[in-house]
């Protein structure tokens, strides 16, 4: 199965049954997959004008209690971004599938990279905070998908699928489970004003049709969802617990792996070069060579770093000039090395083995 | 046993989805792994196109090929972008009707666009008569596999037509010497 289907599958499992968006190489199959499928099973499909309607789409299908879900790449991720802004202020739960491609502008439609990590963290204007997953193999692409949904329901948040063009167009080996885990949108207390958060800093969610009245909106709004953009505090306190219901649970929602915790030189990765380490691994068995594969890579657990205590130097393989790498850089006082590859290339196990050769 | 295969020639002619194929056939129906990718320009059809296979009977971590034991070429450029550089030891098949060059490395012909239009009326199918011949001159996987797999991939009504032109690229491909 291909990723961008096995992406389409697994949305379908998590319950997702709306789909908006707008096609663009090379995420289409995601959509294509979600048309075909979505009308024969209640689902609503929508293509929108454009992108920024897509995410609009999506937004007001989540008001309604659906599972919603789009899918773009690079020029249609950066129309996205002032809707996204208004679905962290707004807190609503939807799923945003970038698969992306060589940037910036068109660049190149057909080829890799992974260049939109820091966009899909900080694109939109304003502070906020945000979930972002990224899958190594078709089987994750299924597996992430479905996570993403749950992540993005518990905490109201938008919940990114940050895969490449090489995950989203491979074609390999899935196996589809019976039932996904399913978490579920925690219902708003009748009597309780929309936007009052509990104690774990995320307010219930009112049920389409059970008689809530809601006023949504991308201003500034107090408990009531009533807009007071002028109060300082008022301000300061929701921002604050946009972003810190998600970043306080950083080290919960964290997921990645570790091989040979005792290792000396240390790759970190997400997405596809993680399979060109794996192979540098397994032809060098050396429990010297570690590596740390994130599958959530926003927000960041820094924590990670420290599976690694002897560790001297991080090497980071990114199809970008290092987005990740700098992330990774503010977290550690070892050396922290970019290993750029970009242009729709993967790196090599050569080119890895050889960067890896100066730290031995 | 590793298997890197790689498919070229220009866009319509079912480049991509021949690996597709392969790869569906040493999945589903040899038991194997398999990993398909591909390149392809945004201009489609017409332009030179390449997708790889690797088929192996342990899972399969980097995705790209990197050094193909396998080709199956069906056009002059193709040859060269891709083809080209094949090494020694590998194993082509090309497209006699289409590819002027030989190469360096062993290589069966197989004039399977000519055969497609005078034989079978459709030169559509040419790449079903290459994936024959492949899967006859390599034992890359089973025939029956490859049977399975192309009438899972083809539309509803040519199961037949393809059928003809993959037992045709068998009998072109026991007909062709390795060179």
């Amino acid at each position: 199965m291909q990723g961008n289907t096995a992406c389409a599958e697994g949305a379908l499992a998590a319950g997702c049954r709306f789909f908006g968006g707008y096609p663009i190489t090379p995420s289409t199959e995601v959509a294509e997959h979600m048309a075909a499928k979505l009308p024969k099973i209640g689902g609503v499909f929508i293509q929108m004008e454009d992108e920024i309607a897509g995410i609009a789409s999506v937004i007001g299908a989540s008001w309604t209690g659906a599972r919603a879900m789009t899918a773009t790449s690079g020029p249609g991720f950066s129309l996205m971004m002032e809707n996204i802004g208004f679905a962290v202020m707004t807190e609503t739960p939807c799923v945003l599938v970038n698969i992306q491609r060589g940037g910036p502008s068109t660049g190149q439609p057909t080829m890799s990279a992974q260049a939109d990590m820091l966009q899909c963290r900080f694109g939109s204007h304003g502070d906020y905070s945000i979930i972002a997953l990224s899958p190594a193999s078709v089987q994750e692409m299924f597996e992430l998908t479905v996570h993403a949904f749950n992540l993005a329901d518990r905490f109201r948040v938008p919940t990114f699928l940050m895969a490449d063009e090489i995950i989203g167009h491979m074609r390999e080996r899935i196996e589809i489970p019976d039932s996904v885990p399913r978490e579920e949108r925690k219902p708003l207390t009748k009597g309780t004003p929309p936007f009052r958060a509990d104690e774990d800093m995320i307010p219930g969610f009112p049920q389409f049709g059970k008689g809530y009245g809601v006023h949504v909106t991308g201003l500034t709004h107090d408990e009531r969802g009533y807009p007071c953009a002028t109060s300082p505090s008022l301000h300061e306190d929701l921002v604050k617990r946009l972003v810190e219901k998600v970043e306080s649970a950083r080290h919960e929602i964290a997921d990645y792996r570790v091989t040979n915790p005792d290792a000396e030189v240390v790759f970190i990765t997400y997405g596809s070069p993680a399979r060109t380490v794996a192979q540098v691994l397994h032809d060098n068995p050396d429990k010297r060579i570690g590596h740390l594969r994130f599958r959530v890579v926003w927000p960041f657990p820094e924590k990670a770093l420290d599976e690694f205590p002897d560790a001297k130097v991080f090497l980071v393989p990114e199809q970008n000039l290092g987005q990740m790498a700098r992330e990774i850089e503010r977290h550690t006082c070892i050396p922290v090395v970019p290993l750029p590859r970009f242009g729709g290339a993967l790196h090599t196990p050569a080119e890895l083995e050889k960067a890896m050769e100066a730290w031995r | 046993m590793r298997h890197e295969v790689r498919f070229s020639g220009f866009g319509g002619q079912g480049i991509i989805l021949s690996a597709v194929i392969l790869g569906r056939a040493a999945v589903m129906y040899d038991g194997n792994y398999a990993v398909q990718t591909q390149v392809y320009g945004p201009e489609a059809r017409g332009g030179a196109s390449m997708s790889a296979v690797i088929i192996d009977d342990e899972p399969i971590l980097y995705p790209k090929v990197t050094d193909p034991d396998i080709f199956v070429i069906m056009s002059q450029e193709g040859y060269e972008k891709y083809g080209v550089h094949a090494r020694k030891d590998a194993m082509m098949v090309l497209d006699s009707s289409l590819v002027q060059s030989r190469p360096g490395c062993r290589y069966v012909e197989i004039p399977a666009t000519r055969e497609a239009k005078q034989t079978l009326g459709r030169d559509i199918v040419a790449n079903i008569i290459m994936l024959g011949a492949l899967v006859k001159v390599t034992r890359v996987v089973r025939e029956e596999a490859i049977e399975k797999a192309i009438l899972d991939s083809v539309p509803k009504g040519t199961e037949s037509l393809n059928l003809k032109a993959m037992k045709l690229g068998f009998e072109l491909a026991e007909k062709g010497k390795i060179q």
